[in-house]
């Protein structure tokens, strides 16, 4: 079976209903809980929230800078605000919002970046958000949490009430199969790991993590054992596993729908190239380096070399198995 | 974070309750005689750092005293307790106004103004919320504040705290679109108890406001917002305090506030290159003597 037939047999969910009904959930238990939105009422799946708790959801109309100030001035009065838009306009239009009013003044906004990456594909780049991490990134005080299914993105927003601190969390659309069992745990900080392995690592993130892991098993029909890690956390980043996976395999891949200036990529490389030596392994960094042309999501994830098979190529190439 | 000094919050209660209790000219006397206190403190900390925005500090002095002085609910020894008013400094570059104001109210000691702006104090040239007690929000980029006052507001009311929000923006900065967007919010959700102070000096960093960006008519643009405006004297304490009194029509409040930049010293009033020039050591003995 070839990995790319597993990709289109595995059934596939979009993590924002998710993300909804555990927001719902805890919000019945805790009235602290509200949402702040810009007119993304619909597209933030945050019907069923208004529904259930009219004056709870803040909807600020398009004027997005308001929205992270609103939602910062919610916090600053005792709230958790789960502030919610697509992914390029609540981080690109508000970034300065997100600097000086949520990760400098250390109001605790969970920010919910709806449809990320190139999840509205035909829209084009305006409507893309893969800058997101590298702005995001920058920004100390601010996590950044990327779950990369359903019951992750459940256990990204339970995270955020219980231990409210600024937050970006990456809501995805684009549908990805289950990696993780239901009521998984995510810890802070933490990547996980996805799969166990010797001669190479694929850390991947978001929507790369299943094809990362369909990557891995092709690889281990050729005899390559590789590691999977899924950086579910991107800030605080998880420095133990990126050395771990330097010191113990021979070679690191990494993958994700974001633009690689700055990103998970850079992020990794800034760790493995401070190593001693003999521990600074080959790596190969897999993203955007352009701006998206027309095309679906899937189309435009395969033209940026973005599925499992470019991954296992990736690593056959850097572990000279080519 | 530093920490409440209690002595001077005590002589800040005892101060309060005299300037409640008092007539309007004991009123007035009582906090004219604080303003200027506050704004030789501001003198000696732009003087000793050789940097800061004096201008705006004197334009802003009297409004900051009046509402720390005689209008909000707020304890310098509990500055975040939850049923507190809010204040949200928007044009952040006068913190040095904000921070002589929080120390001689009790929020932390008068000693902690000789830092100002020093290595590593806590008192940047910008207010900052982790480290300075009554300080609401980190405010510096223009249009910031009004948004997080509208937040703060509605969280009030969520919470019934009874909470009033009160920002102070300046003029030159409403000329950034993030206010306007905070405006059209202010009004749809009817914020009764939020008060937007403009601090209308009528000067920007470069030239006057007029002359650059217009702002007039600036009372009417308040009012299609959905605004219930006030215009008064910003250097007149007892219209200063009625204007701050809480929305009569259910909608939030803007207090257009007159002011003169660089109010008090005859050399820096109504001078737009005093927006951020620091006073050469005469200069400072003279504005000593006519803050005196």
């Amino acid at each position: 079976m070839t990995t790319t037939s597993v990709l289109n047999d595995a059934p596939t969910f979009d993590n924002r209903q998710d993300f909804a009904d555990e927001l719902i959930a805890l919000a019945r238990t805790n009235d602290k809980v509200v949402a702040v939105c810009n007119d993304s009422v619909g597209s933030s799946n945050l019907t069923k929230f208004r529904d259930e708790f009219p004056d709870r959801l803040i909807n600020v109309g398009i004027a997005e800078q308001n929205m992270v100030g609103v939602g910062a001035g919610l916090a600053n009065a005792g709230l958790i605000p789960f502030v919610c838009a697509a992914g390029p306009f609540l981080t690109g239009r508000s970034l300065e919002q997100i600097k000086a009013d949520v990760a400098y003044s250390q109001h605790n906004v969970i920010l919910c970046g709806m449809s990320p990456g190139m999840a509205y594909g035909e829209l084009g780049p305006t409507h893309h958000s893969v800058e997101d991490f590298s702005w995001l990134r920058a920004l100390p005080g601010l996590d950044i949490v990327v779950p990369a299914d359903g019951a992750q993105t459940r256990a990204a927003v339970r995270n955020a009430v219980a231990d409210p601190r600024p937050t970006y969390i990456r809501v995805g659309r684009f549908k990805v199969p289950h990696v993780s069992e239901d009521n998984v745990g995510l810890e802070r900080g933490k990547f996980v790991v996805a799969r166990e392995g010797s001669d190479v690592t694929i850390i991947a993130t978001g929507t790369e993590v299943s094809r990362a892991l369909w990557a891995a098993a092709s690889l281990a029909a050729e005899g390559v054992s590789a590691r999977v890690l899924n950086a579910a956390y991107l800030s605080p980043l998880d420095e133990d596993a990126i050395k771990d996976a330097a010191r113990q395999t021979g070679a690191i891949i990494t993958a994700e729908e974001a633009n690689v200036a700055g990103g998970l990529g850079a992020a990794v490389a800034s760790v493995v190239g401070q190593l001693e030596d003999g521990a600074r392994v080959p790596m190969r960094i897999l993203g955007l380096n352009h701006f998206a042309p027309t095309g679906s999501t899937a189309f435009l994830l395969d033209h940026f070399g973005l599925t499992a098979d470019h991954i296992s190529a990736a690593a056959r190439e850097v572990l000279h198995r080519d | 974070m530093l920490t409440a000094d209690a002595s001077q919050a005590a002589a800040w209660r005892s101060l309060r309750q005299e300037v409640l209790d008092g007539d309007p000219a004991t009123r007035a006397a009582k906090l004219h005689e604080r303003a200027q206190a506050t704004r030789r403190s501001i003198l000696k900390m732009i003087s000793d750092a050789g940097q800061g925005h004096i201008g705006g500090d004197f334009s802003v002095t009297d409004i900051l005293t009046v509402l720390f002085d005689a209008v909000m609910n707020v304890d310098p020894e509990d500055h975040r307790k939850e049923d507190r008013d809010h204040f949200i400094l928007s044009k952040g570059h006068c913190a040095g106004a904000l921070y002589s104001t929080l120390a001689h109210s009790g929020f932390f000691p008068v000693s902690e103004l000789d830092t100002f702006m020093a290595p590593l104090s806590a008192l940047n040239g910008h207010p900052n919320r982790v480290k300075v007690p009554g300080v609401e929000t980190n405010t510096g980029p223009l249009g910031h504040g009004l948004p997080v006052a509208v937040g703060t507001a509605i969280g009030a009311k969520l919470l019934k705290s009874g909470s009033r929000v009160f920002v102070v923006t300046g003029d030159g900065e409403m000329q950034e679109g993030s206010n306007w967007e905070a405006l059209m919010s202010a009004s749809h959700q009817k914020l009764d108890n939020l008060t937007l102070i403009v601090d209308r000096n009528r000067l920007q960093q470069g030239a006057r406001t007029e002359e650059t960006n217009g702002l007039d008519p600036l009372d009417a643009r308040l009012a299609a917002f959905g605004m219930e405006v006030r215009i008064v004297d910003g250097h007149n304490y007892n219209d200063l305090i009625d204007a701050m009194r809480p929305s009569t029509t259910g909608s939030p409040v803007a207090v257009i506030a007159n002011t003169i930049k660089g109010k008090g010293v005859s050399f820096i009033e109504d001078r737009v290159e005093w927006h951020h020039k620091v006073p050469s050591k005469e200069q400072t003995l003279q504005a000593f003597q006519e803050l005196s």
